[in-house]
């Protein structure tokens, strides 16, 4: 059976995430084609691609948030897509940033960050609220932890949001389209943190607008478009001589 | 898709591998199993209800003044006469607390100086009317009123129409009141940017989305507002309940009653079950593709 072997594949490999053949329909309408992809322990993977190609309900799916109509993902070793497996405990194992931040409004910014720890992970308050505070002291807003996310700018929010999904140390950080709700001034100070998660080892995959920044931060850039990979690659090879005609085209009208 | 088709794949669809194929028969089996033990434990609970009522030592005394078939059965005509009255008298205080509601929910969002007569009126009336028991309103509107004598004679049904209306009007004027704060200021910003005066602004932007966010609290209200004209009955207009009571009176078995009480459900239930239908669509709207 072809699973299986999908499945001794990905326990052998040292991958993060493993996607394989998904495939996922709205009605009669294809949005994923049958997917595969391989996200490596440490390795920040960029989907870029036009609106309705696909980004965000890959990501969507691997968070679990949309269920698959056919293949599988695996985290680390474990199939996620497996009606028995737990979407809780996986999902508390992936950490996601929202594009709209998804700040939690009626609770204090040090108590957003510091939620999951407390009751997911059952960590003391007090072990918890150091450990967030040390977070939030790292993105220069430690002074902001007793206030209310709508005392903070944009900018300020999504840094917020990103400790928030570090805080419980995920295998796994999905990002979705973080900067697309900003103001361009403010895009720098949140691409700089997800630089310094690069730095810090995290595991990323992310969808971006931004191609600067995915030239800058990407290990790979995958290129999707009607639901299927186009084609993938380092930055280079992406954006400085990209194969297929799609990807030359989608790279051309943002004038690249 | 009719449920009666068979769910046909797409021809752009590829089969289903084995995987999918597992998991599509993983999910049925547990789709059952959950139908299975749903059914079992809501037949182990109605079969512990009934046998805790068989057991109990006063069951053949309350099953023979409660629940006597023929009793019951002899006082439907005359109940289902009198929830004419009740049909009658609701489909009026509807129409009149949706326009004194909205009157009321209106006055209190008047901006400006010059309305605050209007608004401090229209917040009285909601307190008061809001606090004050319906049984009371129906004694002073039903008994009070006409003691002045200066309509003559009028029905009590009427005068119970008038009550149930000034009560549920503050009700619902509170309900539509925080549906209208609850519409985002940038609405009537925009609205108002695009040269719409305040009063379009409400009717053309505002309520309709007002509306839509509060429907399940005023289709609540409606729901308890229809078991509420049964009250109508103590100001000696003969509904469904005073029919009910006629018998009882008659035979002192309390029967007729429980029969009153059943067909005040039987008229509520199809509109509570559309009110559940209309949230959860809308509910269905509001987050679209959420799987959690």
């Amino acid at each position: 059976m072809s699973s299986e072997a999908a499945a001794g594949a990905a326990a052998t490999r040292p991958t993060a995430l493993s996607v394989r053949g998904v495939r996922k329909y709205f009605g009669d309408h294809a949005v994923l084609q049958g997917i595969d992809l391989d996200v490596a322990e440490h390795e920040v993977v960029v989907l870029i691609g036009a609106s309705g190609s696909g980004k965000s309900t890959l990501l969507r799916t691997v968070n679990l948030l949309e269920p698959v109509d056919d293949g599988q993902i695996f985290l680390r070793e474990d199939d996620i897509t497996d009606p028995r497996a737990d979407p809780d405990a996986v999902r508390a194992r992936i950490g996601v940033v929202f594009q709209h931040y998804n700040l939690f409004p009626h609770l204090r910014v040090i108590d957003n960050v510091t939620l999951a720890s407390r009751k997911v992970f059952k960590v003391s308050k007090a072990e918890a609220e150091a450990k967030g505070l040390a977070l939030l002291e790292r993105i220069g807003l430690a002074d902001k932890a007793r206030s209310y996310p709508d005392r903070l700018s944009g900018g300020q929010q999504q840094r917020v949001a990103i400790v928030r999904a570090i805080a419980t140390d995920p295998e796994l950080l999905l990002l979705d389209e973080i900067t697309s709700a900003l103001d361009p001034v403010l895009v720098g100070e949140v691409l700089d943190l997800v630089r310094d998660l690069k730095e810090g080892g995290s595991t990323i995959l992310m969808a971006t607008h931004e191609m600067g920044f995915a030239r800058r931060v990407a290990d790979r850039v995958v290129f999707l478009a009607g639901g299927r990979i186009v084609e993938a690659g380092t930055p280079e090879q992406i954006f400085n001589a990209p194969e297929h005609a799609e990807t030359r085209e989608f790279l051309a009208r943002l004038h690249l | 898709m009719s449920l009666l088709t068979p769910r046909r794949e797409p021809v752009d669809r590829p089969a289903p591998s084995a995987v999918e194929l597992e998991r599509r028969a993983y999910r049925r089996r547990a789709q059952i199993r959950s139908v299975v033990v749903g059914t079992a434990s809501t037949l182990a609970f109605a079969g512990a209800v009934v046998l805790a009522l068989r057991l109990s030592p006063g069951w053949e005394d309350v099953k023979s003044s409660f629940f006597d078939v023929s009793i019951g059965l002899d006082a439907l005509p005359a109940i289902l006469d009198g929830l004419w009255l009740n049909i009658r008298v609701l489909v009026v205080a509807t129409v009149a607390v949706a326009i004194v509601g909205s009157a009321l929910a209106l006055a209190r969002t008047l901006r400006g100086p010059v309305f605050a007569p209007v608004r401090l009126a229209a917040a009285a009336y909601t307190d008061i009317f809001r606090g004050m028991p319906l049984l009371i309103v129906l004694y002073l509107v039903g008994f009070g009123v006409p003691g002045l004598n200066l309509f003559g004679r009028v029905p009590a049904e009427v005068w119970g129409t008038v009550a149930i209306t000034l009560t549920y009007s503050s009700y619902v004027a509170e309900v539509l009141r925080a549906g209208i704060e609850a519409v985002h200021p940038s609405q009537r910003l925009a609205a108002r940017s695009l040269g719409l005066s305040h009063g379009r602004t409400m009717r053309l932007v505002v309520l309709p989305q007002a509306v839509r966010k509060v429907t399940p609290a005023l289709m609540n209200d409606f729901v308890s507002m229809q078991k509420d004209v049964g009250l109508i009955s103590i100001l000696g207009a003969v509904d469904a309940i005073r029919s009910a009571q006629r018998v009882v009176t008659d035979t002192y078995n309390f029967t007729p009653y429980v029969v009153a009480g059943l067909v005040f459900v039987a008229l509520s239930w199809p509109l509570i079950r559309v009110s559940d239908w209309l949230s959860a669509r809308a509910r269905a709207r509001e987050q679209i593709g959420g799987a959690v």
